[in-house]
């Protein structure tokens, strides 16, 4: 150490309260960079792309890979090819800029703060994404973090991992439909009414399921829980309350418009088959 | 030897191409949620991208794709354009990516795609790859909880036509094409790697309801009704244009075999006289007359696209009162229990 006088280790002061948001649009990326490595290659490293949200979480919207060469203690990353690809990226949307790095494998690595630090010269404070593609840690495959910095006065010794929380919650993901995503081939999509009826199919479960609850309740086989009795209730209220004639017409009328908008195309599409019929088999002039 | 054979075997792979018509078009889940993903962030602006992958007997594989630029009017610009589109694919060449173009996909509001940039644009990809696809989603129709994912390609039939570029009434009848055959949609397929599906299983349990089922469950469709019927009306007035124009063409076409017929009695008569007198008749045909110019007949390529538009709303607007009645049956019946 320097000259004279106790030196403090410092500790970051409390923890970053940053949290990181991510897109299931990565998790697909980085999945297929990974199965599409290189042979002698044993995990993929690429960048992550998003935004800072107003109240500090980042947003992880999109991501790709970027070669790199290992060996036992140095990491070579193609940093043109970085910068070539961002450039493009950013020509399609110019609102997503770097905000940190991924790798697959477990957890942080000897490496893995040599990247990091070429990473926050392109943008302070970059998030690192771990995925673990090989499952060992049961639960807990995709982990993010942070840098920061450990000194012993003013020296900086070392720069520590530090893990931030990460929002799984795929909305996105959602709308397409898990059932579609989650299998590995699905034959076909799945229709209008399809849909609609495995929607209802699911309303009605939980329907009855809230049926079987309050029974059971009622009949004391279960102990109540007034938080789920306030949902209950709030569910049930949230029912607009309607006079028996005014609900038969409201619903009659919607059933009427639709019919007549149901006819009128109808009417269109007899009219455009019978068009064509008539075309095709009419010897014109 | 080695060359000989590495022709036979090419020989074999072109004439096999041939013979398989394209089936299934099978899209990686990856290429759905970029698709989606682009398209919901420029929407209502419509956006194009390129697919990349491989042709495989007669399913066409698509595993990945990249999205384009907006784009704009200019010269400069649409050159800068081509250049981002070599070096993403030299980029994604890189990682291994399957480089090989086989189709764009874009975005459409309210399923209003099928218009002759569609085809210009059809006819431009054809002329490099032989077998393409386009992929068309629909961000307004998927707030209704339908994945609008929808795979075209031109008709052969279609395709040869328009090389011609000849579309007289007299020619769809001999080919026997009417507008259903333009479009040909392919049945899609997605997959995903054993790896993803894994993830997803163990990041997303199984759920009671997701958001797909609430907006399925949404009571108020009257916008996109209103939408479609408001497209739909255009369209009828569009439609009834293109029929005054044939109209008119005929018109004019009948006024023109009055007059011939006119012009050819008279001369019959005349010629007649001439033969009584002994002179020589003259011909019965005159060129240079204007009443023997033949009338251009309109082309049919626009009114075979708003009809095809029309029948497109009409499925739209069927499939969504569907919903809307099997809604308003729900809601009848959870009212009244």
């Amino acid at each position: 150490m320097a000259s004279g006088g106790p030196t403090v280790l410092q500790f970051p002061q409390a923890s970053t309260n940053l949290t990181a948001k991510i897109h299931p649009l990565v998790i697909f990326n980085i999945c297929d960079c990974f199965v599409r490595r290189p042979d002698q290659a044993e995990r993929v490293i690429g960048t992550l792309l998003g935004s800072v949200l107003p109240d500090g979480t980042v947003d992880i919207r999109n991501c790709y890979a970027v070669p790199h060469n290992e060996s036992s203690d140095q990491v070579a990353l193609d940093i043109d090819y970085h910068h070539n690809m961002l450039s493009s990226q950013q020509k399609v949307n110019p609102r997503e800029a770097i905000v940190g790095w991924f790798s697959t494998g477990s957890g942080v690595t000897g490496g893995s703060a040599l990247i990091h630090d070429f990473y926050s010269r392109e943008v302070p404070n970059p998030v690192h994404l771990t995925v673990d593609t090989g499952f060992k840690d049961e639960g807990r495959t995709i982990k993010a973090f942070v840098s920061v910095n450990l000194s012993l006065g003013d020296q900086q010794l070392a720069a520590q991992f530090q893990e931030i929380p990460l929002d799984l919650r795929m909305v996105e993901a959602e709308r397409v439909g898990f059932d579609i995503l989650k299998t590995t081939t699905v034959d076909r999509l799945p229709g209008d009414l399809e849909g609609m009826e495995a929607t209802m199919e699911r309303l009605l479960a939980l329907i009855d399921d809230v049926y079987k609850y309050v029974d059971n309740v009622v009949e004391g086989r279960v102990a109540p829980d007034n938080n789920i009795g306030r949902f209950i209730s709030d569910t049930v209220a949230s029912l607009p309350k309607f006079s028996p004639q005014a609900f038969n017409k409201l619903v009659n009328d919607s059933f009427q418009d639709h019919s007549l908008v149901l006819y009128l195309s109808s009417i269109a599409r007899t009219q455009l088959s019978l068009a064509q019929t008539l075309n095709t088999a009419a010897q014109l002039l | 030897m080695a060359n000989s054979g590495a022709r036979s075997f090419l020989q074999a792979v072109a004439t096999e191409e041939v013979a398989t018509p394209l089936r299934v078009v099978q899209i990686e889940g990856l290429v759905v949620l970029k698709i989606i993903k682009h398209c919901k962030e420029l929407s209502p602006a419509l956006v194009t991208g390129q697919l990349l992958g491989l042709d495989v007997g007669s399913v066409l594989e698509v595993t990945n794709c990249f999205p384009f630029p907006i784009r704009e009017e200019d010269e400069e610009i649409e050159a800068e354009g081509a250049n981002y589109q070599l070096e993403m694919m030299r980029c994604l060449r890189e990682v291994n990516v399957d480089n090989n173009t086989v189709g764009w996909y874009q975005s459409t509001l309210y399923g209003s795609f099928q218009t002759v940039e569609l085809i210009e644009t059809f006819m431009n990809y054809q002329e490099n790859i032989r077998r393409c696809v386009c992929i068309i989603y629909d961000p307004s129709r998927s707030n209704q909880g339908v994945l609008a994912l929808k795979a075209l390609k031109l008709s052969d039939s279609f395709m040869e036509l328009y090389r011609s570029n000849n579309f007289t009434g007299e020619q769809l009848r001999e080919r026997n094409l009417s507008w259903v055959d333009i479009f040909e949609e392919i049945p899609i397929k997605v997959s995903n790697s054993a790896l993803i599906s894994a993830f997803m299983t163990e990041l997303e349990p199984d759920t009671h309801v997701n958001q797909c089922d609430y907006d399925r469950l949404q009571l108020s469709t009257h916008p996109y009704l209103e939408r479609n019927m408001e497209f739909l009306v255009e369209c009828m007035d569009d439609l009834s244009m293109e029929q005054q124009k044939f109209q008119y063409y005929y018109r004019n076409l009948s006024r023109q075999q009055t007059q011939q017929q006119a012009w050819l009695q008279k001369r019959r008569a005349e010629n007649m006289a001439r033969r009584a007198a002994g002179e020589e008749p003259l011909p019965e045909e005159d060129p240079s007359n204007p009443i023997f110019k033949p009338i251009p007949e309109p082309s049919r390529l626009d009114s075979f696209l708003i009809t095809n538009q029309v029948a497109t709303y009409c499925n739209q607007i069927n499939g969504v009162v569907g919903q809307s009645f099997s809604r308003l049956s729900l809601m009848k019946a959870l009212h009244e229990s």
